[in-house]
């Protein structure tokens, strides 16, 4: 067929789509090559290099992620020339990158370490001038720490490009190159107009770019992720809930998501602490003593045969149009249900209705 | 939404009427800068200089209240250019000739001074959203929060259907719903005139269907409205309320009638996670599970039917649904529910909409209504090819303006809504440290030029009254609102709105006119 193209990766002949890129027809075929500054939903600057691969015939090593797959062409995503362009990047990359992993938030979850393992890199052979950068904590949702940055500008993508807000840019040149809103302000100031919706902590590799409410607070592989819905507006985002210890700590977009991908807003994804605020009720009260009386706490029990009690006793006193339902907009569709049985089976009226008119 | 989120971004004309959604649905308007960066025109038509206001190619600032004029106007020009779809309008539609006599008048110069925009502009407009390959229309709350609401919907469903722009890919009319599942709670029949499933509950055959269902008689008397309930209550005819998850005291109308009415209830239970300022009025309050406490599903603005799952114990012990099903039981009608999926299938039962969907189908994307059957895929836009109805009715609606107007003793016209950092009365992102930290106070916005003439700077507080009553708060002097209108939010307890607003309802749809409200504002010496 035209449309597609037969290739060798690795030794294996494989059929791919024409017009896709080496990087794709490896991943669509099990084969895993690394990559920085690639993202399937941005731009392609080919700028890190750690995608490299041999192609034969070729005279040096092409990014895959930008080069285009012909028929024929032989690929070795991990042959000596590339390891070794691939180590030298990231002794480069570890060079100016702090060591300080034990206490990072992306330990367990960063992409240079996940290489580093990899391809054998204990520490860097360049030892020199390291950028020393406050970090900054002006935002009040997420933490830049431009020091672990490896510059491979995903973020400045996704605000550009997705988020539409070019809120971060390259600033500088050469060595002091970083990522930074406008005249170096930081993220959290009024006038750098991010609106903390936090898709490039998403899109970012490394620890440079993290959630400031999870810090120190749970390792990945201490969090058991529970895909679910947001409960803020009626775009329908979904993101995994962190749980530990029975406690959410914290979300993290889940890019099966139908709606929003990776992306959410400032609510869905720094919304949560709400759950465990210290004023959750956890008992039902009952006010005692009338209108003007107190509040006491009592057990589900006695909570539920009172309320059915008094329902019951005003239904048959007043009838059922004495009665009213106000469902809820913010509750499951479930729990709907049952509050329209609630008024049309138990008290026998069709007064119900929520807050869609608000 | 007739169409899909999914479908915003290839849309080529998008027509953006009363709705913030750079604010209020964040990602909804990321799929318009999609559409805008691949060259569709936005238009957007808001009193207020939004964010997707300086976004759009054509900004309307439209007086608040003059929703029907321009749509009015723009059908007028439609038809008298003879841009509108003929074939359209002849196969699928009927009242042509009724819409056609209804805007007869409404000519772009008759109403430019309403309106507030050239007459150029409005043709402009009407010729560019008639023209286009795709258009689609979208609107929040600043349509239907009027008493005209429900006139204005028909009248953006009637340029819709006058341009063929309805019933097609990235071609429709979007209504963005503003709480994750108000959605599902209309199609799950919490409304007083429908049965789940939207099956009025004046038709026979609905209240026989329902009487069999559920094996108690049904009433075919529809029942009271929100607001009307609040009515009742006041005048002692409503006796007892079962309110969950709302909090009617910071969100309704006119909060001083709202407390009275509450307050004269025999017998008030509130199911909520928080003690709210509604469930301070309770005589019973249950605490409610937040959405990570419980199994559920939630429909989004797209009908996207999707999992809630449960991520943590309810910390009160008990998920909502298993609260209602225990009150139900007490009242002595047992309902008794292994797991949420039970319930759901039960509904689905009932809910033509949502026959072919289950649990097992929600897994992985949700499943979008109408899906009548297990083999159904869902649908991605309303209307292909026919309407719910058979043919689209054009209904001529004429101009009326808002219940309430400013006056020389109350010459400002307050809007109300949302800002982007807050959620409805606070309860959940007032107690959230980012985004409190954020945003943590409210102020209301003023024109540079009513500033300066009340002699109010940026950040002073001031005393802003309606006939209804009086808050204080900050002053935020800003071009974005235009000259003789003030804008603030209804999140902040500090800062209750809605003791301002006026309860004036549509007639039709019994909406409040929570976007048009007469206020003076007063320096605080």
């Amino acid at each position: 067929m035209a449309d597609n193209v037969t290739l060798t990766i690795n030794g294996r002949k494989v059929t791919v789509q024409a017009g896709i890129t080496v990087l794709e027809a490896a991943q669509q075929n099990g084969i895993d090559i690394p990559t920085f500054c690639h993202d399937p939903e941005l731009s392609k600057p080919g700028a890190c290099r750690i995608c490299v691969v041999e192609i034969k015939g070729w005279r040096n090593l092409p990014p895959s992620c930008v080069t285009a797959v012909t028929e024929g062409m032989e690929v070795e995503t991990e042959s000596e020339a590339v390891v070794e362009a691939r180590r030298t990047i990231l002794d480069l990359l570890l060079a100016n990158h702090p060591q300080d992993c034990m206490t990072c938030q992306k330990f367990g979850d960063c992409r240079l370490a996940d290489y580093a393992y990899r391809y054998g890199l204990r520490k860097t052979t360049f030892i020199g001038e390291q950028t020393n950068v406050p970090v900054d904590e002006s935002s009040a949702v997420i933490t830049r720490d431009v020091n672990k940055c490896i510059l491979c500008g995903k973020c400045v993508r996704v605000c550009a490009e997705i988020v539409g807000r070019n809120v971060v840019d390259f600033v500088s040149r050469g060595f002091t190159t970083i990522v930074s809103p406008a005249l170096e302000m930081g993220l959290g100031e009024k006038e750098a107009g991010c609106v903390n919706c936090g898709s490039c902590v998403a899109v970012c590799p490394v620890g440079a770019l993290t959630e400031k409410n999870m810090q120190g607070i749970a390792r990945p592989w201490e969090v058991e992720k529970v895909k679910t819905t947001c409960p803020y507006c009626g775009c329908g985002c979904n993101f995994d809930l962190n749980v530990k210890d029975g406690k959410v700590v914290g979300v993290t977009s889940n890019p099966t998501s139908a709606v929003n991908g990776r992306h959410l807003c400032v609510k869905g994804r720094f919304g949560y602490d709400f759950i465990h605020s210290s004023d959750r009720l956890t008992l039902p009260l009952i006010k005692k003593g009338g209108k003007d009386g107190d509040f006491v706490e009592v057990s589900w029990d006695e909570a539920i045969r009172y309320v059915a009690s008094r329902l019951k006793e005003i239904k048959e006193e007043n009838g059922s149009e004495a009665m009213g339902i106000l469902s809820s907009a913010r509750c499951t569709n479930e729990e709907n249900y049952l509050m329209n049985k609630l008024a049309r089976v138990a008290l026998g009226t069709n007064n119900i209705d929520h807050c869609a008119r608000l | 939404m007739t169409n899909s989120i999914g479908e915003i971004s290839e849309c080529d004309y998008l027509f953006v009427i009363g709705s913030n959604t750079t604010e209020t649905h964040p990602i909804i308007s990321l799929q318009m800068r999609k559409a805008v960066s691949r060259g569709a025109k936005l238009v957007v038509v808001d009193p207020r200089k939004t964010e997707i206001a300086e976004l759009a190619d054509v900004h309307v600032p439209l007086r608040p209240g003059a929703n029907i004029p321009l749509l009015n106007t723009m059908c007028n020009v439609i038809i008298a250019e003879g841009l509108y779809d003929k074939e359209f309008v002849a196969n699928r539609t009927e009242g042509f000739e009724e819409l056609k006599l209804a805007v007869e008048n409404f000519t772009p110069e008759n109403y430019t001074g309403i309106i507030g925009v050239p007459a150029e502009t409005i043709r402009e407009i009407a010729r560019g959203y008639a023209k286009a390959g795709s258009a689609a229309i979208f609107y929040t709350m600043g349509i239907t929060q009027h008493t005209s609401g429900t006139n204005n919907v028909l009248a953006v469903a009637n340029l819709a259907m006058l341009t063929g722009q309805i019933g097609k890919p990235s071609s429709g009319v979007n209504p963005l719903r503003g709480q994750n599942n108000v959605q599902g709670a209309c199609d799950m029949g919490a409304l007083p005139n429908v049965f789940p499933g939207y099956q009025g509950v004046a038709v026979p055959e609905n209240v026989e269907k329902f009487t069999k269902a559920w094996g108690v008689p049904q009433s075919a008397k529809a029942g009271l409205t929100v607001g009307e309930m609040m009515d009742a209550a006041h005048h002692g005819d409503m006796k007892a309320m079962y309110i969950l998850g709302e909090n009617p005291m910071l969100s309704d109308p006119d909060i001083t009638h709202v407390q009275q009415a509450l307050e004269n209830l025999e017998f008030l239970v509130v199911q909520d996670i928080f003690l709210t300022e509604t469930a301070m009025l309770a005589d019973v309050v249950l605490p409610g599970a937040s959405f990570a406490e419980k199994d559920g599903t939630f429909s989004n603005t797209e009908r996207r039917v999707q999992r809630v799952r449960k991520a943590i114990e309810p910390l009160a012990g008990k998920a909502d649904w298993e609260v209602i099903s225990e009150v139900l039981t007490a009242l002595g009608y047992p309902h008794e529910y292994g797991s949420a999926s039970e319930i759901f299938d039960e509904a689905a039962r009932v809910t033509p909409q949502y026959a072919g969907i289950s649990y097992a189908r929600l897994e992985e994307k949700g499943l979008q209504w109408p899906c009548p059957n297990t083999e159904h895929p869902g649908t991605i836009y309303l209307h292909d090819g026919k309407f719910s109805r058979g043919l689209g009715k054009f209904t001529g609606v004429d101009f009326e303006p808002p219940a309430e107007l400013p006056d020389e003793e109350y010459p400002f016209v307050l809007n109300t809504g949302r800002r982007l950092y807050h959620y409805h009365t606070g309860t959940m992102t007032r107690r959230t440290k980012g985004l409190n930290t954020i945003y943590s106070e409210e102020s209301i916005e003023i024109n540079p030029a009513d500033a300066c003439k009340l002699g109010i700077s940026d950040g002073e507080l001031v005393k802003v009254s309606s006939r209804r009553g009086s808050i204080s708060v900050k002053a935020q002097v800003t071009d974005m609102i235009q000259q003789g209108m003030v804008f603030t939010s209804f999140h902040f307890a500090e800062a209750p709105v809605n003791f301002l607003t006026n309860s004036a309802r549509d007639s039709i749809c019994k909406i409040p006119e929570l976007k048009v409200a007469a206020v003076k504002v007063e320096k605080v010496s």
